[in-house]
């Protein structure tokens, strides 16, 4: 898109410039999109494992319920609370929305089609998420109020353990890969056993499949491992004291994480935009349709997970992280390393 | 001209939010700058191609050493008004301190641009095609695989001196054996009986 800028004229920098501000606005506007789509989905799910209906009211099914949602809290009065330190209070929420779409920067939704194709795409992920954290610290901070405090405590604590499986599991794929670019990935997944696309398939990747899902939910605070908003303990923890917008931020945020998690899933481990089945007539199916498909199936599987199972205790959740899918990780590293020394490079 | 302006614009942060560090008065604040000026290091890492060290930069330092920074001050009851008072009597330690570490800089560039290392460099250029990561390794795995595995087992030891130090076995905790909770069933833990009226239950 750059040459077409300078095809009218433009120079270099303006050109990069210009196309690169579309090509945010392009991902970004289709996420923020998605994501009201996805409270709605994400409520129909929940009603109807509960037996209930669910929004049904505005629009056909209850279709435009997130965005009359968003009219009503667009209008409402932003409340900060006088204790509070006020510039942090109204920058955390920023920061938890900012975050959330900044990722979305090297996600490959088709071959060569993605924002910023670099080396390290991997580690941009797992830096931008890193960041994540500090929405809710400040949040739980600034409130000066007991129980957002003590949601960010235990916040900054389950990001942290989580966070470190999530980078050992990373690790096996990047060693099967051979590269931190996600495209790369994506294409090393080819044809596995001659027909099958994705690293699940692969007897050593599967259970790491398995982990990063879970450990996906922990590191965006989706139930079984909320915490940080157990509303039977902490009200409703760090976004206790927030009112209209700010609070819609934070949902948001929350939100695009959850289907930012749901694509990393399908990136790393389900063949990202390639067809599940390595056979010709698929490769007809626009890539980014495979990808989407496979994102709203995870999708599904995080609100099925919310739906059914009961939240965990804190001392359960660490205990899990530090003692059973940090070992299980490593153990899965050096397993993989070996298994690439013996075949691949020996 | 993107290249410049994002150097100034990198370069006046990383100092703003260094000097804001040590002069605002929360020390939850100057955490904040802390981790601002460590996210501006990222970006001035990025500029001179070093994309590796700017992303371990941002993960190890930003998500993990700055959150740990951030969970203990917050949770000190602190004195500000002691906290201040210390400041005059720090003053000629910390000037001595920022001497020692502009010396140390401007020694360090005369030699780069003057001594042997550069002409190592010269002779031994590193491969241009080579992505940061693959150069990295291929050193740290290689050449330097002695001194690297030997800051591991320093750090090792560290971690073991911290445990040790700070570990005490108390007496009378009650611990829990998920495995043991798992193996639980219905049936050992409850019992149908016909109760007949008037007799108390037996436990």
């Amino acid at each position: 898109m750059t040459a077409f800028f300078q095809g009218l004229g433009l120079p270099f920098e303006g050109a990069w410039l210009l196309s690169t501000v579309i090509g945010i606005l392009v991902i970004c506007l289709p996420v923020m999109l998605a994501v009201a789509m996805i409270i709605y989905a994400d409520r129909k799910i929940w009603a109807a494992m509960a037996l209930r209906r669910g929004p049904n009211v505005v629009g056909p099914f209850g279709l435009l319920q997130s965005f009359a949602d968003g009219l009503k809290v667009f209008l409402q009065e932003t409340i900060v609370p006088s204790a509070a330190s006020k510039a942090l209070f109204l920058i955390a929420p920023i920061i938890t929305f900012t975050v959330a779409l900044m990722a979305w920067a090297v996600i490959p939704f088709q071959v060569g089609v993605v924002l910023a194709n670099i080396n390290v795409g991997l580690l941009y992920i797992l830096a931008i998420s890193s960041l994540g954290v500090y929405g809710v610290v400040l949040a739980g901070w600034a409130s000066n109020s007991k129980y957002p405090f003590y949601s960010a405590i235990r916040a900054s604590a389950q990001m942290i353990s989580y966070e470190v499986s999530i980078g050992f599991i990373i690790i096996t794929v990047v060693l099967w890969a051979g590269s931190f670019n996600l495209t790369a990935i994506v294409e090393s997944q080819k044809a596995y056993y001659g027909f099958l696309n994705g690293n699940g398939f692969n007897p050593l990747l599967f259970p790491m499949a398995i982990m990063f899902l879970i450990s996906a939910m922990a590191e965006t605070a989706r139930a079984p491992f909320d915490l940080t908003e157990a509303e039977s303990e902490l009200v409703a923890g760090y976004q206790t004291e927030y009112s209209s917008m700010a609070f819609a931020l934070f949902w948001l945020g929350e939100y695009a994480n959850v289907i930012l998690m749901c694509a990393l899933n399908a990136i790393l481990f389900w063949g990202g935009y390639l067809p599940p089945v390595d056979w010709a007539p698929l490769y007809y199916v626009p890539g980014i349709l495979w990808l989407f498909a496979k994102i709203l199936f995870f999708f599904f599987v995080f609100s099925w997970v919310k739906a059914t199972v009961p939240r965990y205790r804190y001392d359960q959740l660490m205990r899990l992280g530090w003692k059973i899918f940090l070992p299980t990780s490593l153990l899965f590293v050096f397993l993989v390393s070996g298994f690439l020394m013996l075949t691949r490079y020996s | 001209m993107i290249h410049v302006i994002a150097f100034y614009l990198f370069a006046i942060m990383v100092v703003c939010s260094g000097a804001l560090t040590i002069l605002s008065r929360n020390p939850v604040h100057s955490v904040l700058w802390l981790i601002l000026s460590f996210f501006n290091a990222a970006g001035l890492m990025i500029l001179i191609g070093a994309e590796f060290i700017a992303m371990l930069l941002v993960i190890v330092y930003v998500g993990a050493v700055a959150v740990l920074f951030l969970f203990v001050v917050m949770m000190l009851d602190i004195d500000f008004a002691e906290l201040r008072a210390g400041f005059v009597d720090y003053l000629p330690f910390g000037l001595l301190l920022a001497l020692v570490l502009l010396a140390e800089i401007v020694l360090g560039i005369g030699l780069w641009s003057a001594g042997p290392i550069e002409l190592a460099q010269r002779a031994a250029p590193v491969n241009p095609e080579l992505s940061n990561i693959q150069a990295i390794g291929g050193l740290l795995y290689t050449r330097y695989i002695f001194l690297f595995e030997a800051a591991g087992i320093v750090l090792l030891v560290a971690m073991i001196g911290a445990i040790v130090l700070t570990h005490r076995a108390r007496g009378g905790v009650k611990g829990q054996n998920v495995a043991k909770q798992n193996r639980r069933r219905p049936q050992d833990a409850t019992r149908n009986i016909n109760q007949p009226v008037g007799q108390g239950v037996e436990l």
